[in-house]
């Protein structure tokens, strides 16, 4: 009993129970239509490649991984959310492909610069996005929403501009890489690993872990303590212009094009979704990175196991929405209050009947 | 009731969770009376006036007004006017883009046959009523074009139109200067001779002796009388409201004062303000010294320290510290000067609630080491553990979360926050508010050590008896202004009679 305790006690297990939910409903369909059970953890080579539901999970939740990463930084400190890193991936994907293809050129086989000025620029552009958005936040006070709202709908249009309103195709090796394949395993994978790595050991070896969490749960009392609370919330909007420049870039290079309309279309609602799904609150303060990350892969999980199912495309949202209402329950405290309830009315009518 | 009351409030009695905010108060208003609610911040004023006009809802005790037969129960502050009862707001609670007549009439406009509003009729009536109060104005201009105390006395005008038999002033004055103040004291005194009864809150002293006809003094929730202005003069009203029997204390004698070089100067304060909370001050604090701030609460004790510290920015004066100039623009670079701040609100500018103790205890020495300095979790631990030790503080273990403690836990893991600095120069805004008895002695004593130790403390405390166990000095403030120092005959009757300030000595 205290070992069941213990483990349900843990920050991390509603997050994870989810993720193993939606796994079950895989293995109970594999094993309804006939398949081998454990279709869904098969991961096999083909065509020199990685191949399986679960790598393909991991490949395509890798950008909703990515920004949840800036996202989970900015709920924290700013108790507010960042609307604008869909577009922003838009924008700094736009950025890069005209940079890569040269502006005015719709189509190219050649790289006009080299690879990393390309995206370098795209990143760097997304930073400046972020650090509009900081500015507005931490040091003009607007809401986050109101301030993120703005890039939210200009920065496609930003983009559509940069990229004289083509579509601007990059069709080049090298630049296809990044939404492609390192060797054998996805480059998005490894991208979204390395950079939820860099996040993790910053949080491990700086202070930055606690002073955003500080200044979350109480602005004031952290600026009488020493902090710089403006500074470290405007320093979370950058990082979070950072993720969804390096998110738009993997994007962008999965279609080989700079596609304004499409790229990081409602990203922003999946990578909020991730942050709370991780069992994070959002009105900021405590934060736990993992939980973000693995509540970004079960939405992943949850779409690609749709398509499994055969759901058709269109009709998969409302699907997705009934499986979000009911995590979102399991993790809302009442319900959990009305379940620690029950187990201890359940508790003591066992102990009476014992007695 | 006697013919002469207008309102009479019996035994209300009401309970924030936790506290009682009022505790069988009663209240007596007559006509053509200023009556004056006097009491520290957190005395009851504001909630008994909440319980009158029908935004609180008390739970015991019942409300009289004149004319109206059995007990009396607002349940909004529109139910309180329709009753007689009209409030005034510090703040102008009008619409400073509408012009005076609408502001004068707003959902209660004169209407015509057809149901439309009849202009014509409400600048006529509000003509009137502007020259029924002397006031020489346009009201068909914006309000917003008039100057505030004006603003305040078309609010005033408002409430007396809609017939009030009680009228309750909260804090009218703080805004305005002081030609301002006697132009709405002479418009109080008109509706006076006119049969109002007025109940006026304010802080200021000064005020209260200029117009009022009669003081009632609320402490911690409680009545604690009601006089005729003559028979209360200031020394005795600051002792009433602090809750101190000024004859029956017996004088406590502080050591010899120690004396101190310029040398040892720690703190030089010359000129220092922040706009609309503590107007310009000079203080000087040494090494090894322990300098009280009194004065009521709001008197900007509180600012004082937070000018210096820098947690308000100073607009005018230079701070120089151990002889340096220093400049200071946010609390980290007080705190790279070797200050420290334990604030008076802890809830608000004090704990993390979702920290841990550890976290909280290491916060402010994490902050000055600076972000990618982590302190090592082996030093936090050895830190957190040995000053739950030193300061005995309650808690589970040192990664319970701060905000499960009790308050005078709360406080002690925030003064191990500053210890935790090692600072030169400590602020301590209320440090033993909330802390029972023993726990406040040891403060006491940890500030004495302190000092011992060579550091420079502030010491902010509404406990005299506290601060003179504690100060060689002490400063005096009022209404926002530093307006003298104690240095010698350090006792309970010189502190409150220069808390009290002009005519002491009546």
């Amino acid at each position: 009993m205290s070992k069941i305790k213990k483990i349900t006690g843990m920050r991390l297990f509603l997050p994870i129970f989810c993720m193993i939910l939606v796994m079950a409903v895989n293995i109970l369909y594999d094993v309804a239509s006939g398949n081998f059970a454990l279709n869904f953890f098969t991961i096999s080579v083909r065509n020199g490649v990685l191949y399986g539901r679960l790598i393909d999970i991991l490949n395509r939740g890798s950008e909703i991984a990515i920004l949840a990463i800036g996202m989970t930084l900015v709920v924290s400190a700013s108790a507010g959310t960042d609307i604008s890193v869909g577009s922003v991936m838009s924008l700094a994907a736009s950025f890069c492909c005209m940079l890569l293809a040269g502006y005015g050129v719709s189509s190219t086989n050649d790289l006009a610069v080299p690879l990393l000025v390309g995206v370098l620029g795209g990143v760097l552009l997304a930073c400046v996005c972020g650090a509009f958005n900081g500015f507005l936040v931490a040091y003009l006070n607007v809401q986050p929403m109101v301030a993120t709202l703005i890039l939210y709908s200009a920065a496609r249009a930003i983009g559509l501009l940069l990229c004289n309103n083509l579509i601007v195709y990059v069709r080049e090796d090298s630049f296809k890489m990044i939404g492609g394949y390192l060797g054998f395993i996805p480059t998005p994978i490894v991208i979204a690993a390395v950079c939820i790595l860099i996040v993790a050991v910053i949080l491990k070896k700086t202070a930055l872990g606690l002073y955003i969490q500080s200044v979350g749960i109480n602005k004031k009392a952290s600026r009488i303590a020493g902090l710089n609370s403006s500074r470290i919330i405007f320093l979370c909007y950058v990082v979070c212009g950072l993720v969804a420049g390096i998110a738009g870039i993997v994007a962008s290079s999965r279609i080989s094009s700079a596609d304004s309309n499409n790229i990081g279309l409602n990203y922003e609602l999946d990578a909020i979704l991730s942050v709370a799904l991780g069992g994070n609150s959002l009105g900021g303060g405590k934060f736990n990175l993992a939980g973000s990350i693995i509540g970004a892969y079960t939405i992943q999980a949850i779409t690609t196991t749709l398509y499994a199912l055969g759901v058709s495309s269109d009709v998969a949202p409302v699907y997705k929405a009934i499986i979000v209402i009911i995590i979102v329950t399991i993790q809302a405290p009442p319900f959990k209050a009305y379940m620690k309830k029950r187990s201890a009315k359940k508790a003591l009518a066992k102990g009476g009947a014992a007695a | 009731m006697d013919n002469n009351v207008v309102l009479t409030m019996r035994g209300i009695t009401m309970t924030f969770p936790g506290v009682k905010a009022l505790d069988g108060v009663d209240f007596t208003l007559r006509k053509g009376e200023i009556h004056a609610l006097m009491g520290e911040n957190g005395a009851g004023k504001s909630t008994l006036i909440k319980c009158l006009t029908g935004i609180n809802a008390f739970e015991a005790g019942e409300i009289h007004v004149d004319g109206i037969d059995g007990p009396v129960v607002n349940h909004s502050t529109l139910d309180a006017q329709k009753k007689g009862i009209s409030t005034v707001y510090q703040e102008v609670n009008l619409c400073p883009n509408l012009s005076v007549a609408e502001n004068l009439f707003i959902g209660r406009e004169p209407k015509t046959k057809f149901g439309t509003i009849d202009w014509k009729s409400m600048v006529k009536k509000s003509e009137q009523i502007v020259k029924d109060l002397d006031m020489n104005i346009d009201v068909t201009q914006n309000l917003e074009e008039y100057s505030l105390a004006l603003q305040q006395m078309i609010a005033i005008a408002r409430a007396v139109d809609m017939d009030c038999k009680v009228l309750i002033l909260d804090e009218p004055t703080s805004s305005l200067d002081d030609h301002e103040v006697e132009k709405l004291f002479k418009l109080m005194n008109q509706l006076k001779a006119k049969g109002v009864g007025i109940i006026f809150v304010t802080h200021f002293l000064e005020q209260v002796y200029a117009v009022c006809d009669r003081i009632t003094v609320l402490r911690n929730g409680q009545l604690v009388g009601e006089y005729p202005i003559a028979d209360l003069p200031r020394v005795k009203l600051v002792a009433a409201m602090m809750g101190k029997d000024f004859d029956d204390l017996a004088a406590i004698k502080s050591d010899e004062s120690p004396v101190f070089t310029d040398d040892d100067i720690l703190i030089d304060a010359q000129g220092m303000s922040h706009k609309g909370t503590i107007k310009p001050f000079d203080l000087q604090i040494h090494k090894g010294e322990v300098v009280g701030l009194t004065g009521l609460l709001g008197s900007g004790r509180s600012e004082l320290a937070r000018v210096i510290y820098g947690a308000d920015k100073n607009q005018t004066g230079t701070l120089k510290v151990k002889g340096k100039e220093a400049k200071i623009n946010a609390p980290i670079d007080a705190m790279n000067l070797g200050m420290g701040l334990l604030p008076d609100d802890r809830k608000a500018e004090g704990i993390i609630g979702d920290l841990s103790v550890r976290e909280n205890i290491i916060l402010a020495l994490q902050a000055k080491r600076g972000i990618f300095k982590l302190l090592p979790m082996k030093e936090q631990i050895e830190l957190a553990d040995k000053y739950i030790e030193m300061l005995q503080i309650k808690t589970a273990s040192r990664e319970t979360l701060i905000k499960q403690l009790s308050g005078g836990n709360q406080q002690k893991v925030i003064l191990a926050r500053w210890l935790a600095t090692d600072p030169d120069f400590l602020i301590l805004d209320e440090p033993t508010r909330g802390i029972d008895v023993g726990t406040k002695t040891e403060i006491q004593k940890l500030v004495l050590k302190l000092a011992k130790e060579g550091k420079g403390l502030i010491f902010i405390s509404s406990e005299i008896e506290e601060m003179l166990r504690t100060c060689t000095k002490m400063a005096v403030l009022r209404d926002g202004q530093k307006v003298g120092e104690i240095t010698e005959s350090l006792t309970q009757e010189s502190v409150m009679k220069a808390i009290a300030g002009g005519g002491a000595d009546e």
